[in-house]
């Protein structure tokens, strides 16, 4: 069937120089404005006129940059928990459930111990919402380690399922008002305070972002999941406990999805929502594996995200768009920037000619 | 309401909810069956709800009084699987040729895909300026049967056999073909071998690239159907993305539940479509309804951990899902 040689063919590199890969990526994300541009010329309103709104409005005012940061935070966190499970070619995409349980263990403290002092109630929240998460996330790895269960599915029905209890558990037995189907809000004790004006999620998220960076990089429990990563039968010959290091990691990985759990509930909303993931938990998936695991990259592409979000709320008011074009322009600098990988890790050789090789 | 009829009310509905997932499901099992895994069925399924939409609602619009039903489900149709199509070949192009990861790919579709559907379809509603909707005449023929009367109005079994949507006999129609090019033919079996282990089949002189490409674009157009099924049959020609979110990852939830099988969705979506709905016509007590909606998830993970347990040859995914076949990597 191939008689010849193939037009173009294909060979992985490693050598491209650090200014170069960041220019590849940095055309990738032009690009994918350009095509932003036409998606809104379609929808009828003057590109560069968007853009600009979509900017002033994040990055103009205080409390655009607020909002903006407080959008980034469980992006990050995300993005933080998965690596190393990502590192460990262990695809956890149950990141959403994780979050939801979290958030519903911190919950659970926050409507059963209404009563205690606001620093000690936090700690058991985020305890909580880290031992839940944790478990959550235990489940399939459990399953993985001892029979090889798809890990991607499995994790991917956990999603569904916490997200059914935290439905369940703010229309039944914490509903607030009978038949309003929502939570009251958390009393004041149990919401994270603010520092400069946005919760003090922010400020763990980043200390998160220095702890992860450490432990994938210089710890011994890091080394583990790199080696598992590039090859089982390596680790394993090596004389490591494969499925103890898939369980730890993906525990990791849960808890601290959990956590990120309790900083929106806690921090940002107030309260339980079924939603209350709101997507993070699939979203950080692509701003961890864009941002090629490393961490302090995760930081800028979730700032970024958060930008995108908060100026095309704004949008919508001024500008009559309908907001759902913030995930057509995300999903597309998704894409671009995904796709842009591959002209880093190949290089591309084009069929030279020689008349010999005519059939 | 006598037993009878609750049992047969509650078939119908089933197969009414089950439909959409009969697209979404068997298309993501051709698409799987190829090793790529499509996590982008939720974002394909609402691009084909709104397209769909969009095509019959055009059309509506351009032909007046004179437009043919036959033709506005025709134009549905295509534009479904084209915009499954487009969608999916994005998919294909980036983690075929360009050997990105499928879940995050699959990922980003889907967003880029719900956000696209969504913005279409609110679209159209601030244009027309109210609810988007078609003339009546044509909305029958998208939502009613296309038997005559008199067999529909047989007891019992007219309405079970006859009283569907057009859809639901497209859809049987469209799996039993693809049970049987998966299953008896060379093509089908050239398929599965790439799913397996594209090195092998690539050894054998079968072109990888060109059967995943095919399967994968062939398999999201349909998926995208699904969508359009929904939003015409079920939310009743008006979009509606509350109801159709969701809909892609039950289907491929129940991929899994099929056991990557096509014939298996034909009863797999009356019956993940019956659990759908369960909790409106059979309430049981003791069970909240938040617990009961996610019984279709819960089943599935129990299917996906007996499968692996019992490790039977025939119910494996492919093996080599979720991978990118590198030639020169060997």
């Amino acid at each position: 069937m191939h008689e010849k040689t193939p037009l173009i063919r294909l060979s992985k590199r490693e050598d491209m120089p650090k200014a170069r890969v960041w220019m590849i990526r940095l055309g990738a994300f032009i690009f994918a404005l350009l095509i932003g541009m036409l998606v809104f010329a379609v929808a009828g309103a003057d590109p560069i006129e968007a853009y600009v709104t979509i900017f002033k409005a994040a990055l103009g005012k205080t409390t655009g940059i607020r909002q903006v940061v407080r959008n980034a935070i469980p992006l990050l966190g995300t993005a933080l928990a998965l690596a190393p499970c990502f590192r460990m070619r262990y695809w956890n995409i149950g990141a959403e459930g994780q979050i939801t349980m979290g958030a519903i263990a911190a919950s659970f403290f926050a409507v059963h111990c209404r009563n205690m002092a606001s620093l000690p109630l936090l700690l058991i929240m985020g305890v909580g919402s880290m031992v839940l998460g944790g478990i959550w996330s235990l489940i399939p790895a459990l399953f993985k380690s001892r029979w090889r269960t798809n890990e991607t599915l499995f994790t991917l029905m956990m999603n569904y399922i916490a997200i059914g209890i935290a439905a369940w558990l703010i229309g039944g037995p914490w509903e607030g008002k009978p038949g309003s189907q929502i939570m009251p809000v958390f009393s004041s004790n149990a919401v994270l305070p603010k520092v400069l004006g946005i919760q003090c999620g922010w400020i763990i998220v980043l200390v998160l972002t220095v702890v992860i960076f450490v432990y994938m990089r210089y710890t011994k429990h890091g080394y583990e999941v790199q080696v598992l990563g590039e090859s089982e039968n390596t680790a394993r010959y090596a004389g490591m406990n494969v499925p103890k290091i898939i369980m730890r990691t993906a525990v990791l990985s849960g808890a601290i999805c959990g956590l990120v759990g309790f900083l929106i509930a806690s921090g940002t909303h107030g309260t339980l929502y079924s939603n209350v993931a709101g997507g993070a938990g699939f979203t950080g998936i692509t701003v961890c594996w864009l941002a090629q695991l490393n961490p302090f990259a995760m930081i800028v592409i979730a700032l970024l995200l958060g930008v995108l979000t908060k100026g095309s709320s704004t949008l919508q008011t001024s500008m009559a768009i309908p907001a759902s074009i913030t995930d057509i322009i995300t999903g597309i600098i998704l894409l671009c920037m995904l796709g842009c990988e591959f002209f880093i890790n190949y290089r591309m050789h084009f069929r030279e000619n020689h008349a010999k090789e005519a059939k | 309401m006598s037993t009878l009829d609750f049992i047969v009310a509650l078939i119908s509905a089933a197969v009414l909810n089950g439909a959409p997932l009969m697209y979404g499901t068997s298309g993501e099992i051709l698409t799987q069956k190829s090793g790529n895994m499509n996590l982008g069925v939720e974002g394909l399924m609402f691009m084909g709800g709104a397209f769909g939409l969009l095509g019959a609602f055009t059309y509506g619009n351009a032909a007046g009084d004179s437009a043919s039903g036959v033709v506005a489900v025709i134009i549905a149709l295509v534009c479904a699987f084209a915009a499954g199509m487009a969608g999916s070949l994005i998919f294909s192009f980036l983690t075929i040729t360009l050997r990105a990861n499928q879940n995050v790919t699959g990922l980003a579709l889907t967003i880029f895909g719900t956000g696209l559907g969504q913005f279409v379809g609110e679209l159209m509603r601030i244009r027309v300026g109210g609810n988007v909707s078609i003339s009546n005449a044509l909305k029958v023929s998208f939502a009613g049967s296309p038997f005559p009367k008199f067999l529909q109005d047989i007891p019992v079994a007219g309405k079970l056999i006859f009283g569907y949507n057009v859809f639901v006999y497209l859809g049987i129609v469209m799996i039993i073909v693809m049970h049987h090019f998966l299953a008896k033919t060379r093509k089908g079996l050239y398929l599965r071998a790439v799913g397996e282990s594209p090195s092998t089949a690539d050894a054998a002189g079968i072109n990888v690239t060109r059967y995943r490409y095919f399967a994968t674009v062939i398999g999201g157009g349909i998926s995208a159907v699904g969508g359009m099924v929904y939003t015409m049959t079920i939310a009743g020609t008006v979009w509606n993305h509350t109801g159709l979110s969701g809909e892609g990852w039950i289907a491929v939830a129940l991929v899994i539940f099929c056991l990557w099988k096509p014939i298996n969705s034909l009863w797999g979506s009356v019956l993940f479509g019956a659990l759908l709905i369960l909790y409106i016509r059979l309430p049981i007590p003791f069970i909240p309804t938040q617990i009961y909606k996610v019984v279709p998830y819960i089943v599935t993970a129990l299917v996906l951990i007996m499968v692996s347990i019992r490790q039977k040859r025939e119910d494996q995914p492919p093996a080599a899902l979720g991978t990118a076949f590198f030639r020169e990597d060997r």
